[in-house]
């Protein structure tokens, strides 16, 4: 196990490399989550304005 | 020539929307399962190398990251193409979701081989040489796009004017692949992509091959998901978005 960890002492640069290519990945997948959910969270801010003028009724006054 | 139906239908953002919905989690699911794999063989189960000893096993992450970035490169610039030529949306949609993985995994291959260059060539970094210049090149490219698309308030101009930009960076990637023959470079030559064939064993080469496969089906599953979150910003108000939405209202 800790020669596998050590790598032939060159376990600094393989694990460095390794880890900051996971990094970059998680990074990847929670920025486009959080993109699209901003996103979905805007349209349904649209959804929900162009949505209810129209369906109020229209008033009409009775003299 | 009559197409077909879903050939048209490529072209329809609700249509690829939902494609992307119901790919996703498959290409998301196997991309991690195949790059799982392959890391732990690369890592634990191949053999060292007769010259480099174990920190050779960084080619099983630097190669695909460069040859990810490069594929992120062509899918923008051809997606940035059609678009231009055929005025279609999607397409320019798709190059601009391309822009940023590209630009992730370049920088991934920038930093991995730079870290490799270290204990092999007892430098991290060398001004001037092919492979690094080029490589470093294509980043640029990508950052660059990025950066005049932030310079349009218009989506439409910005479009356009960037997938000229895309299309003329091409001619980086034939440089790049080609540089460590056309000129002296501390970067080793071809290891897979030679005219005799992989110089590699296959206890090598069968690891190698499956974590190119999980890079790409990861690029891919990134790609759609980055493509969903672009189409419901440009689709913001469309009606057919709205049983994607949270609380929906449909």
């Amino acid at each position: 196990m800790i020669d596998f960890i050590q790598m032939g002492g060159d376990g600094a640069y393989v694990w460095s490399a390794y880890g900051i290519t996971l990094a970059v990945l998680i990074v990847n997948i929670v920025l486009v989550r959080a993109r699209h959910r901003t996103a979905l969270r805007r349209a349904r801010e649209i959804a929900a304005q162009t949505e209810v003028p129209r369906r109020q009724p229209k008033v009409h006054r009775v003299q | 020539m009559k197409l077909p139906r879903w050939f048209h239908q490529l072209g329809s953002p609700p249509y690829v929307y939902r494609l992307a919905d119901k790919l996703g989690p498959w290409l998301g699911g196997l991309g991690c399962a195949t790059l799982a794999i392959g890391v732990v063989w690369g890592l634990a189960i191949a053999p060292p190398d007769y010259q480099q000893d174990e920190v050779y096993r960084i080619i099983f992450i630097h190669p695909q990251t460069a040859y990810v970035g490069m594929m992120a490169y062509g899918v923008m610039a051809v997606a940035a193409a059609i678009g231009y030529i055929w005025r279609l949306k999607i397409a320019h949609a798709v190059a601009v979701s391309a822009a940023p993985i590209g630009a992730w995994f370049t920088f991934c291959a920038l930093v991995t081989g730079a870290i490799w260059g270290r204990p092999t060539w007892g430098t991290y970094w060398q001004w001037g040489d092919p492979r690094i210049m080029s490589e470093t090149l294509l980043l640029f490219l990508f950052l660059g796009y990025l950066a005049l698309r932030g310079a349009f308030d218009d989506r439409d101009k910005a479009d356009k004017i960037t997938a000229i930009l895309a299309v003329v960076g091409v001619v980086n990637l034939p440089i790049i692949h080609y540089s460590v023959e056309w000129w002296n470079s501390l970067h080793q030559g071809p290891t897979i992509l030679r005219g005799d064939g992989p110089a590699m064993t296959t206890d090598m080469l069968l690891p190698f091959l499956i974590t190119v496969l999980g890079f790409t089906l990861t690029f891919y599953w990134l790609l759609l998901r980055r493509l969903q979150a672009e189409i419901v910003e440009r689709e913001g108000d469309a009606r057919w978005l709205r049983e994607f939405l949270p609380g929906s209202v449909a």
